[in-house]
């Protein structure tokens, strides 16, 4: 059997599966159910200074979208960091780290941008005896608002400032999350590995507007007729994340920095893909505000088969792995030539493929042979473009075959060439040109 | 079970009472209850939205099943039941009485891909009950052109011709033989798969168009005349269905106890109280189409001990969907094939039970093997089929018995029209009888502006 317990920044955990800092972790008792559920670790629920408790909206905080059959495909909440009182919150992580010790328990934490704020918390934390702290700099609503959050995370001089505040100020290795809401994450990820970061984790959420009553004209959730934007999280933005998770993971100046992949991971396969383009680990949200936390079972089944079955031994055999194969366009190879190919055996005929082709693309789908309903590529039309699998219902009915070398494209009427070949020394570039 | 409960059950002959009200009500409730707001967004959730859709292509009346579905998937039930009934003013009644699971249903594409199409019917009922239960109109009648039409038959084929002509502003008179609207709509269909007076509801919803006037008690040939009411006014449509039942040609007398299965379905479709209507202990219904399943089926609703279903080829070739046959089993009734009647039997004049030949193809006909077999009934229900019945003086020309008809619905008088059962192109179908009288009119429609113009 695979092994997957994990190493994450020298904190460790039986499995790479952490729950993210969210309402799943606000407490001791939904943190306990985690653990009991066989859940890696959790980033307790962000904890802000001293004094009165941080006050939420009494209506409601969340807001989606769905599948027609009401699946849950993104979520957007407007709920703050932990409203509950700092020392309760304390006692709790002290004494759910004391008896789950295998378990990660990691504090997330955000208080003013001063070094005194942070001075007077972090040996608050330090003395709780988690495994580490992730400074939030990530949360798009609210707290911004009062120069937290992605605020911070939004100016890599801040984070990097903080995160130098945070090193000199405590034991515990360092995470910093950073926010997607920004242009380029590399920069903040090069900002927070400058402060002496242990590792990062991405992404927050994606500042949003989730849905607008028609009746009311209120953006959702309403609260009195009113709305603000939320953070956006689940399976939607999980290719947002994917990206965001590779940059920097091929990012030569963050080389090595671990990463913690979070952003719509919902089943074990999503958390490979997250280690496969270089995660660390993983952490979860919605998937278990939505079907609770028993899923992590699934998670942790699905990945221990599918690592036999191919036989990696332990995570670092996964994380990683497909980093080298993310690259800039310029160096895709143009020879690679495919075509799609329908199974008419698994075809049901509903000829989505032949009118999104037609309407759309490249109208290289037939409809009709001989008065009866047929839908066979055209090669002579296919660029290869994948839309056709894309919207096919059926799994695996339309696949892209490649043209071997040597064979003819029936479409450009050439040779398929046999080595690679990218843009930049294609003679249609006019770099290519000036450079001569 | 009470003792007299159990007596009444059990008594021979054909009486009353067999079931009690509540039974009664249960037995003859809705088939297929209407889906709910939740289950008609996943169903309508599971609709791929195809390109030329094969269920569009199997709808005799060519109803845009895809986008009426991706209607009601995205809210808009009132734009549902608008695409539906631009092709089908009768699309309630067809939700529930199409058989589905031969047409749409049947080329869906996921029937093809799981096994388990879409549910269009249930569907298009949820889409056309709202809007039949808002009093939603979509169409309006058309500005008066002043010429007049003559329906013969309230049935779905004259409604729905009916509807479209006056939406091209024609005046029109349906000449009804019955006291009632609906034709089979009406009376020539299990009380279950339509309940709560529907069929005159819907009537009352075609009718609101405006510019339709029904005349009842209006028999082709007895009260009416071809002749005249071609006189009369600018076209004729006929759709008054098939008049004639197909005898079972045994010879001598019949004896009490045998009836026409029309009848009986009508007489239980009319009845407020079914408890009242008298059902035989045992049971043989001759035939092998829905008639036959809707007569079998609700016998034995009625508290029929036995009821036997004869068809005299094979499984096959009857016409009931596989789907009816289930659910004929489903409800107790035996089907048995290969036997065709010979004689009936009786005892002081009254029906005994039925001696039945078994039968067998030979060179692609079918012939009596001379080996029998009888059953003990004491009710027959005639369901092999209904025939026309010329009432129009032999002025029509006929094929196959019917009237001949060209795709339009023109038959060999250029000012009549017909469509629907009585029609050589009609299928026995309500939803065919609408898609021809919708055609017919169009058609009427083309000749009479042409008149004008």
């Amino acid at each position: 059997m695979a092994d997957i317990s994990n190493n994450f920044a020298g904190i460790k955990s039986p499995n790479p599966f952490w729950l993210a800092s969210a309402p799943p972790t606000d407490k001791a008792y939904n943190v306990e159910r985690a653990f009991e559920a066989g859940w890696g670790g959790v980033v307790w629920k962000t904890l802000g200074e001293e004094g009165p408790p941080i006050v939420n909206v009494n209506g409601p905080r969340y807001g989606a979208i769905w599948g027609a059959d009401r699946r849950l495909l993104g979520l957007n909440n407007i709920e703050l960091i932990t409203d509950r009182d700092l020392y309760i919150n304390l006692r709790e992580i002290k004494e759910v780290k004391k008896r789950w010790p295998d378990r990660a328990v990691i504090v997330s934490i955000m208080v003013p941008c001063e070094e005194a704020a942070w001075k007077a918390i972090l040996p608050l934390v330090d003395e709780t005896e988690a495994d580490g702290i992730e400074l939030n700099f990530g949360c798009p609503h609210g707290m911004s608002e009062r120069g937290m959050g992605a605020a911070v995370g939004q100016v890599p001089e801040y984070i990097e400032m903080v995160t130098r505040w945070c090193k000199a100020n405590t034991r515990m290795p360092v995470i910093v999350k950073l926010t997607p809401n920004i242009t380029d994450v590399r920069y903040p990820a090069r900002a927070a590995k400058a402060g002496g970061a242990d590792a990062v984790s991405l992404i927050n959420t994606i500042s949003s507007i989730v849905s607008v009553d028609l009746d009311s004209f209120s953006p959702q959730p309403s609260i009195d007729g009113k709305g603000s934007h939320g953070g956006y999280c689940g399976p939607a933005v999980k290719p947002i994340a994917l990206n965001m998770v590779a940059d920097i993971a091929r990012d030569a100046e963050t080389a090595g920095l671990p990463i913690s992949g979070i952003g719509g991971i919902t089943t074990w396969r999503d958390a490979a893909e997250f280690l496969a383009l270089g995660a660390g680990n993983v952490q979860v949200c919605t998937a278990a505000m939505t079907y609770g936390f028993k899923i992590v079972e699934e998670m942790i089944s699905g990945l221990e088969n599918w690592m036999d079955e191919k036989g990696h031994k332990t995570l670092d055999d996964v994380i990683g792995r497909a980093t080298p194969n993310v690259t800039d366009w310029q160096y895709l190879n143009l020879n690679y030539v495919t075509k799609a190919k329908i199974d008419q055996e698994s075809c049901i005929k509903c000829g989505r493929c032949h009118i999104v082709c037609e309407d759309t693309s490249h109208q290289a789908i037939t409809s009709m042979l001989d008065g009866e309903r047929h839908f066979e590529v055209i090669d002579e039309e296919c660029v290869g473009c994948n839309l056709c699998v894309n919207v096919c219902p059926v799994e695996n009915c339309i696949t892209m075959e490649q043209l071997s070398p040597g064979t003819i494209d029936k479409r450009t009427g050439e040779k398929v060439r046999d080595k690679y070949g990218n843009w930049t020394e294609h003679p249609n570039n006019p770099s290519v040109v000036a450079a001569e | 079970m009470a003792g007299s409960a159990l007596s009444k059950k059990l008594q021979d002959g054909i009486a009353a009472g067999r079931i009690n009200a509540k039974t009664a009500a249960d037995n003859f409730g809705d088939i297929h209850p209407p889906l709910g707001d939740h289950e008609a967004l996943v169903a309508s959730d599971r609709c791929y939205f195809c390109h030329d859709a094969p269920c569009v292509t199997a709808c005799p009346t060519s109803i845009d099943i895809p986008m009426f579905i991706r209607e009601i998937a995205t809210g808009n039930t009132m734009g549902a039941a608008e695409t539906i009934m631009e092709q089908n003013i009768l699309g309630g009644m067809c939700a529930r009485v199409c058989p589905t699971e031969t047409l749409c249903e049947q080329v869906c594409v996921r029937e093809t891909a799981e096994g388990k199409p879409v549910k269009i019917g249930l569907l298009q009922r949820y889409a056309t009950d709202q809007a039949m239960q808002t009093g939603k109109q979509f169409f309006e009648r058309g500005a008066e052109s002043s010429k007049h039409v003559a329906i013969v038959g309230a049935g779905p084929a004259g409604l729905a011709c009916a509807h479209r002509l006056s939406m091209h502003g024609h005046k029109v008179t349906i000449y009804e033989a019955r006291k009632k609207p609906g034709g089979l709509n009406e009376f020539g269909i299990a009380a279950y798969k339509t309940v709560d007076d529907f069929a005159q509801h819907e009537v009352d919803y075609v009718t609101a168009i405006g510019g339709i006037d029904i005349q009842y008690g209006k028999k082709l040939g007895k009260q009416i005349s071809l002749a005249k009411l071609r006189a009369s006014h600018d076209a004729v449509f006929l759709g008054m269905g098939l008049t004639g039942v197909n005898a079972l040609g045994l010879k001598g007398n019949e004896p009490e106890g045998v009836v026409d299965a029309v009848d009986f379905i009508a007489s239980l479709r009319q009845a407020r109280n079914k408890t009242r209507i008298p059902v035989g202990r045992r049971i043989v219904v001759i035939g092998g189409g829905m008639t036959a399943i809707d007569a079998a089926v609700q016998a034995k609703l009625l508290g029929a001990e036995e009821v036997t279903i004869c068809y005299r080829r094979g499984q096959e070739n009857m016409n009931a969907s596989d789907y009816e046959q289930e659910l004929a089993t489903s409800k107790g009734v035996t089907i048995r094939h290969w036997l065709q009647p010979k004689k009936l039997k009786a005892k002081a004049g009254k029906l005994s039970g039925i001696e039945l030949e078994y039968t067998e193809l030979k060179g692609g006909k079918l012939l009596g093997t001379g080996a029998k077999t009888t059953l003990v009934a004491d009710q027959i229900f005639r369901a092999i089929g209904q025939s026309y019945e010329d009432a129009s003086d032999g002025a029509l020309e006929l094929n196959w018995g019917r009237i001949k008809t060209s795709e339009d619905g023109a038959t060999s008088l250029n000012d009549v029209w017909a469509g629907g059962d009585c029609s050589d192109s009609g299928d026995d179908l309500t939803v065919t009888a609408v898609a021809q009288g919708r055609d017919s009119a169009e058609a009427i429609n083309a000749a009479l502006s042409a008149q004008s113009a």
